[in-house]
Order: structure tokens, then C-alpha cells, then sequence
């Protein structure tokens, strides 16, 4: 009798993983650039060695001067996106919850979000003035568009089973909104947050560029002026250090606000 | 407490184009401590039944009432639902205290209340579990303790095992046979399973596809306390066979239009 062995298709549904290779990209990327820079082929006006970057970030430290602007920005972007925050789940929650507000709000917020909130910025210039508060004001709306729709989308596709049953307690709006709509909006609203904080920094820097005297935006702007590629190049990596912070801080809080979705 | 439901009729989607109706007429008496078993096939309209005695939907025509006592802040009735509906960010200990919060109990007596139900539904050590950490039968536990823990008239049971695998559902009818016994709450029980019916219930409603109608209401001639063994008994089989041949036409219609 012949043996015919069971196929082995299993091949077509392994992803391997490279653990390793995630790091070595990155290192190598860095180490390529710098041999860059060393060889010459580059002007370093274009193109600052990362040792160089991180010397200049180092001496800035030093001085303080790095200091002022990352707490200007800090400042900015923290008070813009904790107003965006708390108003967009305000909202979003309202519009989600009665019908009476969906009505008003929906087509308000459908006709004004697509505009970009940064061509928004002479006119709150113009209202606000040329200091902090315009600054502030062009962030809070960046975030509180995309935390009021997503929050709204939460509220909206919770489980109407779980609303039945809350219900079938006893339990009235309050209660309601408390107990289950909020819970099951937490999802959305964190995927909002993370959203928010995006849009956040780029409005963040556009309104330094435009209109500032200290701050991560302006250090890069003042720096491209000056032509001093190695200080505008600090500013860049501070940015993206912000940016990959202030993500990882949303997962954190995601994680522990979110415990029945942390694994098992 | 008995429950009368009176001349029930219930159209769904009126004036927005074709409407259906689910229940017509239909009269039933759930007795006070009676276990009654609603029985029909698919869209017999007997979900819609248990959620109009629930006060979650409303009867198109016709009407439903309470005779009996109510003690002040025990609800006439807590239902407990096919797919568990847990709340997935509230443990065990907080998806059993749910319907105390909303009856306004005080903390130390909610606690009191849930520290009884875990233990009589046999959930103690898994009171800080989430329900996505359990398994289906452990998860409809905890649907049975919230329902109970409100303490109410009528319990309210909307196919509750029928998400389950057999063996557990099959352990899950003799704990709840065994509670009943001992607790001879008053429990309507929707089910499409004739075995299930009729092994727990006192009387079973049989009812008609749709529009439902009750086609008749069975008397289930078995004695208490009653065990897994029931299900051989001559009076067992003879219950089951005359309710089957009562919807056997009805589910073989209702097989042709699912196709359909």
C-alpha cells in the first residue's frame, strides 16, 4: 500500500517575526547617515551628522535654552488638547446620547470639521491676539473635532443588548450614559485621544512657525533662518520624541483605564 | 405574583411600510411560584412576549398586569438574556450588584446581597473575574445572580442556555431545576427546546408561528423534586411527543420559508 503523507500547507500561514531586525534597521539607518556625513559627500549644511545633532542638543541642554522652548510648547499643547479633549467627549456625548442634540449638532460639526484648523489661525489671531491664546485656541479645535466624532461613533455602536439590559434594571438616563454609554464609547474615545495628539503637534508647530517667539516650532524655523541645519535638526528630533511620548503615555492610560480589553 | 397577559397583540413597522405582527391575541396566567415554559418555534413572537412583560416593548393592542404584593424596592420582574448581556467593564461582584445600584439600595446591603448570590449561584472565588475570563456557563451564572440578586416577583428567562454547549447546558437545566425547588420563584421561561420545557417546567404555553397564537397550554404531569432521570419516564417521552406533534407542521413551515 502506498503512504500518501497529510499536505504540509501550514508554511502558507506562518508570519515569521525578526525581533532583532527591528532594532538593526533602525541602528543601521543612523549609522548610515553618519557615514554619510563623514565621507564628505554631503555638506553638513544640508545634511548635520547625528553625533553632531546630539552634541548641539546636549549644549542647548546645557544652557537652558532647550528647556524654555520645550516648556512653551509643553504649555501650549498640554492646556489645547486637555480644552479639545474634555469639550469633544462633552459634546460627542451629548450628540450621542439625545436625539435633540444630534439634531442641532451633527450638521454643525458635519459643515465645520472638514475645514483644516490651521487656515483657522489668522482669523483667532485676529480675535485672540498674537499671544498664547490663539495658539492654545487653534489646538483645542484640532483635537476637539476628532474626539467629539469619535466619541459620538462610540456611543452610537454600543451594544443595544446591554442598553436593553441596563434598562430592564431600571436604570435611567444618568445612569445610562454613566454606566454603559461611556464604557463602551472608552474604546473610540482612546483612538480619538491618540488621534487628537497627532494633529495636536502638527498645530502645535504650524503656530509657532507662524507666529511665536519661543518653542519647539519656532527653534525650528529660527534655526532654518540662521542656517543652522545641526540646531534645526535638535529640533526635530525633539519633536518626534514628543510625538512617540506622548502615543506611548495614551497606550499606557488606554491600558489602564480599559482592563477588561488587557488580555486575559 | 401572578402574571395576566391579556388579548396581546403586537405589530412591528407600522406605518413604515409592511407591518408584521409578531403576537395575536394571545391570553396567558403565569401563576405565582409556577415555573411556565413559552415554547414555539423560530419567530413565534416569544421573545417579543417576555420583552412586553419586561416593560421593554409595548403591546400593540391589548394589555398586561401584576396581581399580588410587591414589597417596596423589589422590581416585578429581572430578566436574564440568551447572550448573557454582561457588562464587559464590570467584574462578576460588579455585574451582580448592577440592578441593586439602579434600585437605589445602600452600599453595605449591596454588598450583603452579592456576597449571597455568589455564594448560592456558585461563583465565590471568581468575584473579581471579568466575564470575558469565563466561560459561557460560568457567564450566564453571573446573569442569573444579577437577575436574582433585585430579588424580584417574576424572573424573566429569554432562552438562557441556548448559547451553551449540551453538557453545560444540560448541568446548567439541573441547577436551575434545583434553585427553582428551592426557591420557587415565579419564572417564565422562553424556550424552542421541547425536552428543555418540559423538564423544567410546570406548564408549557405552546405557541404558533407567526403571528403567534397560543396553540395550547400543556399540563407537564411529572412530580418534584425531579431529576436528570425524568428524561426517560413514560410521562416524559408522552409530554414530549404530544407538544411535538402539536408544532411539528409549524416548524416544517418554517424551515420551507427559511429556505425560501
Amino acid at each position: 500500500m502506498t503512504r500518501i503523507p497529510a499536505p504540509d500547507r501550514a508554511r502558507a500561514l506562518e508570519r515569521r517575526e525578526h525581533p532583532w531586525l527591528r532594532a538593526a534597521a533602525l541602528l543601521g539607518l543612523v549609522a548610515a547617515w553618519e557615514a554619510v556625513t563623514r565621507t564628505g559627500w554631503v555638506p553638513s549644511l544640508f545634511l548635520p551628522s547625528p553625533l553632531g545633532v546630539v552634541a548641539s542638543g546636549v549644549e542647548m541642554l546645557a544652557s537652558g535654552e532647550l528647556l524654555g522652548h520645550v516648556a512653551a510648547s509643553l504649555g501650549r499643547i498640554g492646556l489645547g488638547f486637555t480644552l479639545g479633549a474634555l469639550g469633544g467627549v462633552a459634546v460627542g456625548l451629548a450628540v450621542g446620547v439625545s436625539g435633540l442634540a444630534e439634531a442641532v449638532g451633527s450638521p454643525l460639526i458635519a459643515a465645520t470639521f472638514p475645514v483644516p484648523k490651521i487656515a483657522l489661525l489668522p482669523l483667532l489671531i485676529l480675535w485672540l491676539g498674537i499671544g498664547e491664546a490663539s495658539k492654545v485656541a487653534v489646538i483645542t479645535l484640532g483635537v476637539f473635532f476628532p474626539m467629539a466624532i469619535n466619541t459620538y461613533t462610540g456611543v452610537r455602536h454600543a451594544d443595544p443588548l446591554l442598553v436593553r439590559a441596563a434598562v430592564s434594571f431600571g436604570a435611567g438616563r444618568v445612569s445610562l450614559v454613566r454606566k454603559v454609554l461611556l464604557p463602551s464609547a472608552l474604546p473610540m474615545i482612546f483612538a480619538g485621544l491618540k488621534l487628537g495628539a497627532g494633529t495636536a503637534l502638527l498645530l502645535l508647530v504650524a503656530a509657532e512657525m507662524i507666529a511665536a517667539s519661543s518653542g519647539i516650532g519656532f527653534l525650528v524655523l529660527h534655526a532654518q533662518n540662521l542656517m543652522e541645519t545641526t540646531r534645526l535638526m535638535v529640533g526635530i528630533v525633539l519633536l518626534s520624541v514628543l510625538g512617540v511620548g506622548s502615543h506611548w503615555l495614551l497606550a499606557r492610560l488606554e491600558r489602564a483605564a480599559i482592563p477588561w480589553k488587557a488580555g486575559t | 405574583m401572578r402574571v395576566v397577559v391579556e388579548g396581546v397583540t403586537k405589530r412591528y413597522g407600522e406605518g413604515t411600510g409592511p407591518a408584521v405582527e409578531a403576537l395575536a391575541g394571545v391570553d396567558v396566567t403565569v401563576e405565582a411560584e409556577e415555573f411556565l415554559a413559552l415554547l414555539g418555534p423560530s419567530g413565534c413572537g416569544k421573545s417579543t412576549l417576555l420583552n412586553m412583560i419586561a416593560g421593554l416593548l409595548r403591546p400593540t393592542a391589548g394589555a398586561i398586569h401584576f396581581e399580588g404584593a410587591l414589597p417596596a424596592g423589589r422590581p416585578p420582574t429581572a430578566m436574564v438574556f440568551q447572550e448573557f448581556a454582561l457588562f464587559p467593564w464590570r467584574t462578576v461582584r460588579g455585574n451582580v450588584e448592577f440592578g441593586l445600584e439602579e434600585a437605589g439600595r445602600p452600599r453595605a446591603e449591596r454588598a450583603r446581597i452579592v456576597r449571597e448570590m455568589i455564594d448560592l449561584i456558585g461563583l465565590a472565588g471568581f468575584e473579581e473575574k471579568y466575564p470575558h475570563q469565563l466561560s459561557g456557563g460560568m457567564r450566564q451564572r453571573v446573569g442569573i445572580a444579577r437577575a436574582l440578586a433585585v430579588d424580584p416577583a417574576v424572573l424573566l428567562m429569554d432562552e438562557p442556555f441556548s448559547a451553551l454547549d449540551a453538557q453545560t447546558r444540560q448541568l446548567m437545566q439541573e441547577e436551575l431545576v434545583a434553585l427553582w425547588e428551592r426557591t420557587r420563584k415565579t419564572i417564565v421561561y422562553v424556550t424552542h427546546n421541547i425536552q428543555e420545557a418540559v423538564y423544567l417546567a410546570d406548564r408549557v404555553v405552546v405557541l404558533s408561528r407567526r403571528p403567534g397564537r397560543v396553540l395550547d397550554v400543556v399540563e407537564v404531569p411529572l412530580g418534584r423534586p425531579r431529576a436528570e432521570a425524568v428524561h426517560g419516564e413514560p410521562a416524559f417521552v408522552r409530554t414530549v411527543e404530544r407538544i411535538w406533534a402539536l408544532i411539528k407542521g409549524q416548524a416544517r413551515e418554517a424551515l420551507q420559508e427559511a429556505v425560501r
